[in-house]
Formats: structure tokens, sequence, C-alpha cells
């Protein structure tokens, strides 16, 4: 049997892992993480994380990009913000976490069957196609996305309720603007290229 | 100022009807004009953040101008709104490289916006602008023997709040007390009910909303109220799936605060939404006296 390697040597972490984070979530503060561990203590999700809060801006600071970013930790935050509040390094972790998720969609290392990033990226496109959302075809977007039919057919007891209570709207909502929406959005992402 | 312009979101045009059919009538009520914004789009919440920032500010600095141009402050009663639309501003206003190239951006697209718009939520308005002496003065039947478990969630209070601890809120135990409900001491009041994770796992979902409930339940409460629609939602949502995974009936009413604000003004209340509720109000007629109609 061989024996399995778990130890990473210095040279395979990536350097820039924390500057580059630092600079997308504008967040400096995580320098001055002083590892006290509030950030998981607050955090209601940290029991389903891979990796707790705390570990996770550990990781950054030394480089462990693969790890970080294959982590479901960043998809399970719920933006409650409870850490960021709290921290006492005065680090917005929350924005740290958004910047993961966005590095994890960029470089293709997302969970793809996770129906959360997928859900994000489906809910982003409705919104800069017509300016707006629609929940109900977000939701069927999402079940064909990944590849979970048995999940839509869960939801029908929940679609029942919201069509008895007047609180499902089947129309394509849309602004009635949008080319002035397309021409904001091209120029920004013009800019960022 | 006594006029604001109302950005509803998405929610309130679909799972949250009931919030703006009671807010705008509870804002009419206390005597400030709400005009809606004129071709809003979304704020993309957390997940426009998730996955293009300069797209994700870019679309709220849409938003922002348009109420610029009007010259008016925004009220946004759903929390990811509020967040999102405050996140931009404090975004726009740090100066930043990044900052500045969207801020042209916007304006080479008829978007300009330099700034000015402050963003309120109403709970914000209505304790520390206009006061609860004056919406005391507007309730003409007191919830009297209601005990409501006052749920703020996250968004509002955190991060960027101006008017409340982000902790330990109390600003709507204030106000609920001010109608003459009574608030029980819920300490679950600013944990997380998972926001639009719940949805998509399940089993951590369940678990954080029933942590809130049971508290609710434990503390004596006949309704849990809320100012955010996610939060509702999701409280209403997973209650049968709870009482039956965890075997313990937390069954029990989720309210917008307008609306017991809207009854407490002796607003009509079938103009008030209740009838959207997916939980049976009937204990909650019948100890307000009112005829037991779950309507």
């Amino acid at each position: 049997m061989e024996i399995q390697e778990k130890i990473k040597y210095e040279e395979e972490l990536d350097k820039n892992f924390f500057d580059e984070i630092k600079e997308k979530s504008g967040c400096d503060e995580i320098s001055q993480c002083i590892q006290c561990g509030t950030c998981s203590g607050s955090c209601p999700m940290a029991v389903y994380m891979d990796y707790s809060p705390r570990k996770i801006i550990a990781m950054i600071k030394s480089g462990f990009k693969d790890e970080v970013l294959k982590s479901f930790t960043p998809w399970l935050c719920a933006s409650c913000y409870s850490c960021q509040v709290r921290c006492p390094s005065n680090i917005k972790i929350t924005d740290v976490m958004y910047a993961l998720k966005r590095k994890a969609i960029k470089e293709k290392i997302y969970p793809s069957r996770f129906s959360i990033p997928v859900m994000d990226k489906e809910m982003h496109k409705i919104l800069t196609n017509n300016g707006r959302s629609s929940e109900v075809w977000l939701m069927l977007n999402l079940f064909l996305k990944t590849r979970n039919p048995l999940g839509l057919i869960k939801m029908a007891p929940l679609g029942l309720s919201l069509m008895k209570t007047g609180r499902m709207s089947l129309k394509k909502e849309s602004i009635k603007n949008k080319k002035q929406l397309r021409k904001l959005l091209k120029a920004v992402k013009e800019g960022t290229k | 100022m006594n006029e604001y312009i109302y950005y509803p979101g998405c929610s309130a045009k679909s799972n949250a009807k009931h919030y703006e059919e009671s807010i705008l009538p509870v804002f009419k009520e206390i005597g400030i004009k709400l005009n809606e914004m004129e071709d809003w789009n979304c704020c993309g919440a957390t997940a426009s953040l998730s996955v293009d920032k300069t797209k994700a500010f870019a679309i709220n600095g849409r938003i922002l101008s348009i109420a610029e141009k009007a010259g008016k402050d925004i009220v946004a009663p759903c929390a990811a709104c509020y967040l999102t639309l405050k996140k931009s501003n404090q975004f726009f206003m740090s100066k930043t490289e990044e900052a500045k190239k969207i801020l042209k951006d916007l304006e080479s697209a008829g978007c300009e916006y330099k700034g000015t718009v402050k963003v309120n939520h109403p709970l914000g308005l209505f304790t520390d602008e206009i006061g609860l002496e004056e919406i005391k003065k507007k309730v003409k039947r007191k919830l009297t023997g209601l005990r409501v478990a006052c749920y703020y969630g996250c968004q509002v209070v955190r991060p960027y709040t101006d008017f409340d601890d982000p902790d330990y809120p109390v600003r709507l135990d204030n106000l609920m007390k001010a109608i003459g409900a009574e608030p029980v001491d819920y300490s679950a009041k600013t944990r997380c009910c998972g926001g639009s994770l719940t949805a998509n796992i399940e089993e951590a979902g369940l678990m954080l909303n029933y942590i809130l409930l049971k508290e609710a339940k434990r503390k004596g409460a006949d309704a849990i109220v809320t100012i955010c629609p996610l939060c509702l939602f999701n409280l209403e949502i997973t209650q049968d799936k709870i009482v039956k995974k965890y075997k313990n009936d937390v069954k029990i009413p989720i309210l917008f605060f307008s609306q017991l604000m809207g009854l407490a003004f002796d607003i009509p209340k079938e103009d008030l939404g209740f009838s959207r509720s997916m939980i049976s109000l009937k204990p909650m007629w019948e100890k307000l006296g009112n005829g037991g109609t779950n309507e």
C-alpha cells in the first residue's frame, strides 16, 4: 500500500493568492487576522463547512489556493455578516467569501452540480438580460442546469401553496429600458478586461 | 422630508406581495408619500456579487441614479435590497479607481450618480425619523395581548445599518410595544434563516429555521414578526417539514411588521394581505377577539 502524502511543501503553495484575494475583496485587513476563531464561532453554517471561516483565512494567507477555491465553504456563506461585525481585526470576511466565489467561478473550479453557484450564475444572467428576476423561471433553469428533475417534483407542494396564496408570478419580468442596461453593462465589461 | 422613492425589489412583486400591500397603506396613514421608482431594476442581492462585482455595483448604480434624478431618498423594505443598495453607496463613495471607473460607465449610459441618495429601511424611518410618539398617535386599536417574537434577521441590522445594534437590536420590539403588542424576549432575533441557501440545502435550512421557530414557541409567542421577505418565506415554507423531521409542533404564523401596524391603525385587515399567510392565523384572530376568521 502506498502511503498517502498529506504534506504540502512550501514551493507548492501559491504565493500570489493572498495578494490577489486582498485586492479582489478590497480587504487589506486579512493580514491582521489573529486566528481567534470569532468568525467560526459566530457562523451559523460553520457546522456544514469543510473548512471553517477561520481556517479559510489562514489558508488564504499561506497560499493554499486549490484547497480554498475547491472548498464548499464560500458557497455555504449565507451573507449574514455575523462574523464581519464581530471580527476584532475588522476583516470583511463576507466580502472575502464573495471574492473567493467570484474567483472560483472565473477559474471554473466550483462544484458544478452543487446548486448554489449555479443559482447565483443563473440569477445574475436573468438580471443582466432583463433587468429583473423572475422566480419561477429561475427555479426551472436551476433544476435543468443541475440535472435534478426530482428536485422539481419535490418543489410541487411549495408551488401549490404559493399559487393558493397568490404569491407566484409566472410572468417573465423585464425593465422597459433594456437598451440602457445593455449599454451600461457593455461599458463596464470593456473596462475590466 | 415626507416624500420618498419606493424601491420594491423582486419579492414585493411575487412571493411577498403582502409586504407591499401592507407597507403602502401604513406609510399613507402616517402621512408619508411613497412613489414607486420608475423602471427600477433588481439589485442582484447576494447572487450578482458572487458572480461579477463590477456588474453588481453597476446595476445598483442605475437604481441610485434614478432616485438621484428624482431628487428623493430611497425606501427599501426588503432587507437584501436595503443592504445591497447601502453597500453600493459605500462602494461608490470609497473613491477607489474601481469605483470611479464604474461611475464613469454609469455616466456614459445616462445614469450619472453623484452620491447624494440615502437608502432607508421603513423600520428606521418609523422609529427614528417619525418617532414612536407619532406612531402611537395613529394607533386606533391596540393589539393588546398579542405576544410577538421580533425577528430582525441579518441584512437590515448588519453590517451597514445606522439605526440599531447588529447583535441585539431593539427598534422593532419598541415599535411593536408602541402599537400595543407584547414582544417576547427573543434571543434568536438576529440569527440567520439561511437566506437563499435554505431552498438549496434542505438539511441546513431546516435546522436553522427550526432554531428560530422553536425559540419563538418556547417564549410563548403567538406570531413571529419579520422585516425581511426572505426571512418570512423561509420561516413559512420550512414549517411542515420541520414538524415532521423534528417531531415538534412549532407551527406559528409569520407576519410582516407592517401588517400588524396596519391592523393597529385600523386599516381593514382584508387590505393588509393576511389571506396570503401559508399558516393558519385562526389562533391569532381569536386572541385579538376578531371572530376567528382566517382572512
